[in-house]
Parts: structure tokens; C-alpha cells; sequence
């Protein structure tokens, strides 16, 4: 295993603050070996594989609690994967954040294990409001496996935002940061799913590929932060109340979307011809002056 | 004041009198096993709760206070003496304190009543449902007379009752469920599954006891002392070998391998955790543990030695 132990990853997990104790586990499980396997793969993949850029990396707050919120995309958590990594690697100082994993995950041998040990837990509100009043960061995808599950053809179009995470962002204070991420739908091309062998498996769905197999292509990828966002309130509001406020934030993702978009066009049509995989990526198409 | 308890002849139950008495209280015990090297000041009386003798020491004695401790745990009683004495056991000793004039009542309880399954959070709350009635059945009992014991609060208001959800226990002592799991030099997990584990000292659940009763606590309170950790991580500091076997095969294996038997349903808090979250208690009582937790895994490991 010695291997996979990055000596910057290395750096930047003793530089977290969560409390580890003498044997670098913290109060909800999350230790600092399993963190840095995990991280140096992901490196390796942030890095190289999907490139990834990051634009204002300033918007998350360096310390306290905050909600990212953003797109889900592609048939693997591409996305989560990669925004963790960019926390870890690309801010300062370094942070962890904590996703919410589908219930599936944790009934499977060594998935469920090592979901718990690098901060990756199940997506329960109570493991969401424990962590927020822990001053963690909380990294959500309203769109649930909703998101995760579109085909290529929805590709960055949002579909309905659950409205829990805003009740929970108003009951602990917490500023939302909203995101977004592109190149993911690009990077797993979901033509269809396999929902009998999904069912079988108790996953969500199995995601198939044009090419087959639900395997990451090589492309480019960048995260898009926006300014945090605030909403008055303790999250007893009414229903209407919420869904506005919700709303707000979905505007605001899509704005980010269109963002990245348009700046990953820029950037691919000086380093073109790199994974042409869509009309997404065809050099100069639809770039901005 | 004057305080009766119940179970005083365990590990547990010894340390908590001795506590009580080092605090000024007048102690008062009730025990089918033999307690020999009582300290003096201890009187020890030898009867089963539901029985009428203990009734007598009850009405000859008229405790302020009640410490119910007499709970059966281990899987060598069988299922019918587990009922009797979880629960029959604990509706005489509350029946007795309403009875003669009880003025406090606690119920030393378990926070494995909260259950452990894939969708179970961590840091459970007192409001969460107990749900070791269907992660783990054989536990069934223990469920039942922690809220049987629940409902003194409304059945018996003069009785300010208390229920402590109390974490797995680690010492010297090398007794109950937990140690009971890690005796051997081998422990069973399940492959692919290392959940955390939530213990204390056994000093610090005795002292959280004393504290439970000094500050007259109404209601029902998790209790526990530092982070879990992860059952790997309490094999290695207490010196075991982790002794990983296939889910399935998981409670077939066990006997044969000659590592300590549990029931079937055992297996569901040997793969996921059940940590609670004691703030209420620790707001309440002001309690704070002596031990951290590589301190209590290594006073385990290294008793007697």
C-alpha cells in the first residue's frame, strides 16, 4: 500500500483540523491512512485523467460549516470524487468534505467501510445535521440519484432538487456555496440503464455506456464555485417559502453550468483536439468572443 | 441518602456501591450471587427481586433511592430466565418503589437498544426508536424492560426515574458484553465490515451513575465517555488478532473456531455501529470522562498482567 501514498496528499491530510485522536481516527470514523489511499488514487485521476480546473475556489469559506451544492451528473460520482479531491489538494487550507452516500453503499462488504473511514456517509438527515453542527463541510447533490441516473441526452439539464438540504442549511445557520460541475455527463456518455440487474444488485441503476461499459472517458472537467448564499429563516417556513428559496439556487447552479461551460470551450479550443467525445468539445464551437 | 442496589454483587454493580459509599451515601444491597468481601458498611441482602423477600428489604429499609442493576445479559441464560428477570424483575422493583415511598429510581439500561442496520445513523439521540427489536431479536428483552422502565415516568410521577443508555464497558475487570466479545486472543469480524465501537471506562460508568443520582435526573439519557473507534482499531490496541469471516458464515463459524457463540442476530452489530450521542446527559450531570479511549482500550489490556 505504500504505493499509493502521495507525499502532498500526505502533507495535506495532517493538515486537516477534525479532531483526530492519537491513532488518527476522528469522532464520526474518518481516518487519516484511509484518507490518504484514497486521495492519492484520486489524485492521480483529478490531476491527470479529467484535468480538472477550478474557478473561485475562494467562494468556500476556509473554516465553519458550509453546504456545497451542485449538479449531479454521469452514472458514476465523477463529480463527488473530483470535488473532494479539489477541496483537499486546491484550497486553503486543505478540507474534507462530507457527501451523502446512497443507502445502497453501505451493505456492501469493504464499500461500506471504506465510504465511513474517508468521511462518505450515508445520506441520512441526521448524519447531515451531526456533521453541520460539528462545523463540518457538508458537499450535497439535491438531485439524488435522480441526477446520477440521467441519460446523456438530459445531459445538464437539472432535474427536480430535493428541499431538505434548505430546511437543513436554515436550521444550522449554514451558507449553501452553489456549484457546478462540468464534464461529467460528457465523461460517463449514459445511453441506458440496466434496471433488472440494478434491482437484482440493489443498486440504483447500472449505467451503460455507448461504448459499454460504465467507464469514466478521459475528458476534461471543471468546477465552477458561486458566491455563498444566505436565506433568512429556521427552516419552519412553509413549503412555498422553501421551494423559492430552492428555486433561487437552481438559477443560480445553472448560471454557474452555463459558465463553465462556456469557459471549457474556451479552453478546449486552445488545447483542442482533446476527447472530441461531444459537440461539447468540438474546438471553438459556440465560443464566447 | 439512603440508596438500594439491585445487581450490587456484579462487577458493576460493586463499583458503584463502593462509589457511593466514598460519597457519604448509606448503601443497601440486593443480590441473588454472594458479594463476600462486602465492605462493611454494605449490607448485601441475598434474594431475587420478583421474590418476597426482596419486597421485604423494601419495606424494612425504605431506600430514598433505587440503582436497578439486575439485569441478565449474557447469552447462558436461557430466553425464559432473561424474561423473568429483565423484565418481571424490573416491574417488582418499580412496583416496590411505588409501594414504599421511592423517591428516585434509576434504570441502568444499554445503548444497544438503539440496533445496528445498514440505514441507522451515527450519534443516536433519546428520541430515535429503539430498533434492536428487529436488527437483533435475541435483545428483544432488554428493549422491552428499557421502556417498560420508560414508563414509570407517567405511571409512577412521584418516582423521579431515570433510564441510562449506557456505551459497552472496558477495565480491568475484563466482564460484560463487550470484553465478554473481545475475551479470547482471536475476535470475529465480519469481511468487509469494520464498524465503530463505543465504550467507556468502567470507573467512568460507575462515576456517571453517582452523578446520574446526585443530580435527581428525570428522564431517559444516552451515556457515554470518549470516541468510538473502529473494531479493528480495538482489536490491535487491545492486543487481539481480528479474525475477518464471510457474512454468511458469519455466526456458523464461530463455535468452531472456538471463538466466543452469539445468536444469529448478532451479526448486524458486528457490521454497523451504534454510536449515541450523550450531550443531554453530560449538560445535565456536568460529567466528563477521566479515560480517553486508547487509555480505557489499554486498561483492558493489560489487567492482571
Amino acid at each position: 500500500m505504500e504505493l499509493l501514498k502521495d507525499q502532498e496528499v500526505l502533507e495535506r491530510v495532517e493538515r486537516l483540523e477534525l479532531g483526530f485522536n492519537s491513532y488518527g481516527i476522528d469522532q464520526f470514523g474518518v481516518s487519516k491512512e484511509h484518507l490518504v489511499h484514497f486521495f492519492s488514487m484520486l489524485k492521480w485521476f483529478y490531476r491527470h485523467y479529467f484535468r480538472v480546473t477550478v474557478q473561485g475556489m475562494g467562494e468556500v469559506p476556509s473554516s465553519g460549516r458550509a453546504m456545497l451544492v451542485g449538479n449531479h451528473s454521469g452514472g458514476l460520482p465523477v463529480d463527488g470524487g473530483m470535488l473532494l479531491t479539489a477541496l483537499l489538494l486546491d484550497h486553503e487550507p486543505p478540507l474534507l468534505a462530507h457527501g451523502m452516500v446512497e443507502k445502497f453503499a453501505n451493505r456492501w462488504p469493504f464499500l461500506s467501510t471504506w465510504f465511513s473511514r474517508v468521511g462518505q456517509f450515508t445520506g441520512l438527515p441526521e448524519h447531515a445535521t451531526a456533521l453541520l453542527r460539528a462545523d463540518r463541510v457538508l458537499m450535497v447533490f439535491p438531485e439524488g440519484a435522480r441526477g446520477t441516473g440521467k441519460l446523456y441526452d438530459q445531459r445538464y439539464e437539472l432535474v427536480d432538487f430535493g428541499t431538505g438540504f434548505m430546511r437543513m442549511a436554515l436550521q444550522t445557520q449554514t451558507p449553501i456555496i452553489p456549484l457546478a460541475f462540468v464534464g461529467g455527463e460528457e465523461a460517463i456518455p449514459v445511453k441506458l440503464h440496466l434496471d433488472g440487474l440494478a434491482r437484482l444488485v440493489g443498486a440504483p441503476y447500472i449505467p451503460v455506456t455507448s461504448y459499454g461499459l460504465p467507464i469514466p472517458l478521459p475528458v476534461a472537467c471543471s468546477i465552477t464555485f458561486g458566491a455563498p448564499m444566505r436565506f433568512e429563516g429556521d427552516g419552519q417556513e412553509a413549503d412555498a417559502v422553501i421551494e423559492e428559496y430552492v428555486q433561487a439556487v437552481k438559477d443560480e447552479i445553472v448560471r454557474l453550468i452555463d459558465l463553465g461551460r462556456k469557459a471549457r470551450r474556451r479552453r478546449l479550443g486552445r488545447l483542442a483536439p482533446l476527447g472530441a467525445m461531444s459537440e461539447d468539445d468540438v474546438p471553438g464551437e459556440g465560443a464566447a468572443p | 441518602m439512603k440508596v438500594l442496589i439491585t445487581g450490587i454483587s456484579g462487577v458493576m454493580g460493586r463499583s458503584v456501591a463502593r462509589l457511593l459509599v466514598e460519597r457519604g451515601h448509606e448503601i443497601v444491597g440486593l443480590d441473588r450471587r454472594p458479594w463476600p468481601d462486602a465492605p462493611r458498611a454494605i449490607r448485601v441482602f441475598h434474594a431475587d427481586t420478583r421474590k418476597r423477600p426482596a419486597e421485604d428489604v423494601f419495606r424494612q429499609h425504605r431506600p430514598e433511592a433505587v440503582i436497578h442493576m439486575a439485569t441478565v445479559t449474557h447469552w447462558g441464560a436461557s430466553r425464559e430466565e432473561r424474561y423473568r428477570i429483565n423484565l418481571g424483575g424490573t416491574r417488582a422493583v418499580f412496583d416496590h418503589c411505588h409501594s414504599y415511598g421511592v423517591r428516585q429510581a434509576i434504570f441502568v439500561g444499554r445503548h444497544t437498544v438503539y440496533g445496528a442496520a445498514p440505514d441507522t445513523p451515527l450519534y443516536r439521540t433519546e428520541e430515535d426508536p429503539p430498533m434492536a427489536v428487529s436488527t437483533f431479536p435475541d435483545l428483544a428483552d432488554l428493549v422491552a424492560a428499557d421502556l417498560y422502565a420508560g414508563s414509570a415516568l407517567w405511571r409512577f410521577p412521584e418516582v423521579t426515574t431515570a433510564v441510562l443508555r449506557i456505551v459497552y464497558t472496558l477495565g480491568p475487570s475484563r466482564s460484560g458484553t463487550l470484553m465478554r466479545f473481545l475475551k479470547g486472543p482471536k475476535v470475529a469480524m465480519v469481511l468487509g465490515f469494520d464498524p465503530l465501537f463505543q465504550f467507556m471506562h468502567e470507573e467512568d460508568a460507575a462515576r456517571a451513575i453517582a452523578l446520574a443520582l446526585e443530580a435527581r435526573l428525570r428522564g431517559v439519557f444516552n451515556v457515554a465517555g470518549p470516541g468510538p473507534v473502529p473494531l479493528s482499531l480495538l482489536c490491535r490496541v487491545t492486543g487481539r488478532k481480528a479474525v475477518p469471516l464471510p457474512d454468511l458464515l458469519f455466526p456458523h463459524l464461530l463455535g468452531p473456531l472456538g471463538l466466543p457463540r452469539m445468536p444469529p442476530g448478532a451479526v448486524s452489530h458486528v457490521k454497523y455501529p451504534i454510536v449515541v450521542s450523550a450531550e443531554p446527559f453530560r449538560e445535565a450531570t456536568g460529567f466528563a470522562p477521566t479515560f480517553d479511549e486508547v487509555q480505557t482500550m489499554e486498561s483492558f489490556r493489560w489487567a492482571g498482567d
